[in-house]
């Protein structure tokens, strides 16, 4: 049991990796980004390229691969999504799921439907572990992942509350208007944040290649698997994000030890009632809930 | 020459015509008072001159320059600071993290955190507070701060005493004096007419989005500027109607 839980907070480190770049865009944009997986995937196969052909090992290909990732949120956000958000919430939302097919079948057409790793290309990385006293053995890539995550998340914390540039996003997130009317550039912050929210993609898909297999498509279930990290921890919460990943992936675990196919059942449980929960608590109530269930407004 | 102009300025919320073809000037180092009644266009008026509101025709000129399709943030940059009405603060962030949002322009000049905290004395012990826990006086002196931070050459002051005690209003407008007796040039939106009157040199009377009267605040009777915010002044009489 102490085993699954050890496992479950080490791989929850890898979906708040990957549910933070969602939650940032969110909380600061207010945009549903769906192509957040195939996005992640797409850095898998950028770095699996960088590693097979040019023979560029992943962690420094990371070097290249981040700062392309920046530039592609940057230019994202400028050219589409600040685009699409002119014409309402909904506008985004399409957009990226739009973006996010046109991702995954450019993968397909180039890449083929094989399914990938980039575990051959970090060594014993992938497998090597530590034996923690109680016959523990602790993936040395998954603590790897872990600390990447808080290392990361406390860096943006820090970013946010102690840079000039940090305080614009917050206002921009905050009252976009007001932002403007005391001299920060929302469009900028937005395309920064964007950016930002790339490089934590890149690495979360730096880091699904290494410790899986990626195919074209591979991108929903990581798109889920963020969603839901996010929602539990609270979107637009950064701490927030690693306590739901971590929630999520001793959810996976615990459902795995249950059963067998309990893997992704109990992740689809634990989201399910920390989402009800928090409806509930959000002042809908229970005749409001199952009023918006009914399709009727409450 | 004029710190600011505007020309035959129009500005539309949707339908409604909120600012009718208004114009005026205001000098450097003047203090001009827009008054009227809810509705007459003065809150409007300010934004777009902030750039808060796009105006549908006319011309905003700041120290020479058009300002015709410049954003509010670049505004800000040029040396124009709003106060905005119901102060629109950052509710999340500390009385400090909001006032040094007013550096974001990059102005060079003396304001700095320190020189807020010293002008409004209210503030000090509240430094690191967030702005959302604040009491209405505080806010209010964090968002003057705030624009103060900007190093503007134009302030812009909407409704400042709104839901204040007077004994709060009456700091307020203390600290504003110095503002004022130091040399600033500031526009003031104030309900509150007797105070209008007395801290500013000029004063602009509303009314359903156009000047109704425009005079010198020292030589204008409070009679004559009572008629232009209830309609029913008559042309000719005392200061110079539009």
């Amino acid at each position: 049991m102490m085993n699954q839980i050890v496992q479950g907070i080490l791989l929850g480190g890898y979906y708040a990796l990957i549910a933070c770049g969602l939650s940032f865009m969110f909380s600061v944009m207010r945009i549903i980004n769906l192509a957040h997986g195939s996005l992640a995937v797409l850095s898998a196969f950028a770095l699996w390229l960088l590693a097979s052909r040019f023979h560029i090992p992943p962690f420094l290909g990371l070097l290249i691969v981040l700062p392309l990732m920046a530039v592609i949120g940057w230019a994202l956000q400028r050219f589409l999504l600040e685009r699409s958000a002119r014409g309402g919430a909904l506008l985004p939302i399409l957009t990226t799921f739009g973006l996010a097919i046109v991702i995954d079948n450019v993968l397909f057409e180039q890449f083929g439907a094989d399914t990938r790793s980039l575990a051959p290309f970090i060594g014993s990385l992938s497998y090597d572990s530590w034996e923690w006293p109680g016959s523990l053995y602790v993936g040395k890539l998954a603590v790897i992942i872990f600390v990447t995550a808080v290392v990361l998340l406390g860096g943006l914390q820090l970013f946010l509350t102690r840079t000039g540039l940090g305080r614009s996003i917050r206002a921009t997130s905050e009252d976009p208007d007001t932002a403007g009317l005391v001299g920060v550039d929302a469009r900028r912050a937005n395309a920064v944040a964007a950016a930002i929210a790339m490089v934590t993609v890149g690495l979360a898909g730096a880091f699904l290649g290494m410790r899986a297999t990626f195919d074209p498509y591979a991108g929903a279930t990581q798109l889920l698997f963020a969603f839901e990290a996010a929602v539990i921890g609270g979107a637009g919460s950064l701490w927030g994000t690693l306590i739901g990943g971590i929630v999520l992936a001793l959810a996976q675990t615990l459902g795995a030890k249950i059963h067998p196919q309990g893997f992704l059942i109990g992740g689809h449980i634990a989201f399910l009632i920390v989402l009800f929960i928090r409806l509930y608590t959000s002042g809908l109530g229970l005749r409001g809930l199952l009023r918006l269930s009914t399709g009727r407004t409450p | 020459m004029s710190l600011l102009s505007v020309e035959d300025l129009v500005v539309r919320h949707g339908l409604l015509q909120a600012v009718r073809g208004v114009s005026f000037d205001v000098a450097r180092g003047e203090t001009l008072a827009l008054v009227g009644a809810n509705g007459a266009g003065k809150t409007t008026l300010l934004r777009a001159i902030a750039g808060a509101h796009q105006a549908a025709s006319g011309r905003v000129t700041f120290d020479g320059a058009d300002l015709s399709g410049v954003p509010s943030h670049e505004r800000v940059r040029k040396g124009i600071a709003l106060v905005p009405e119901g102060r629109r603060l950052f509710v999340q962030m500390t009385v400090e993290e909001n006032l040094l949002l007013g550096r974001s322009a990059g102005r060079a000049g003396d304001w700095s955190v320190e020189r807020v905290l010293e002008t409004f004395p209210n503030l000090k012990p509240r430094r690191h507070a967030k702005a959302g826990h604040l009491s209405g006086g505080e806010q209010q002196a964090t968002a003057i701060g705030r624009a103060l931070m900007s190093n503007p050459d134009l302030l812009l002051l909407d409704e400042v005493s709104l839901g204040l005690s007077p004994l709060i209003v009456d700091r307020v407008y203390a600290s504003l004096q110095g503002l004022i007796s130091s040399g600033a040039t500031i526009i003031l939106v104030e309900q509150d007419l007797n105070r209008a009157l007395s801290v500013s040199n000029r004063v602009i009377c509303m009314l359903e989005g156009r000047i109704a009267l425009a005079g010198d605040s020292k030589t204008v009777s409070r009679d004559e500027v009572t008629k232009a915010y209830f309609g029913l002044h008559r042309k000719g009489a005392g200061g110079v109607p539009a």
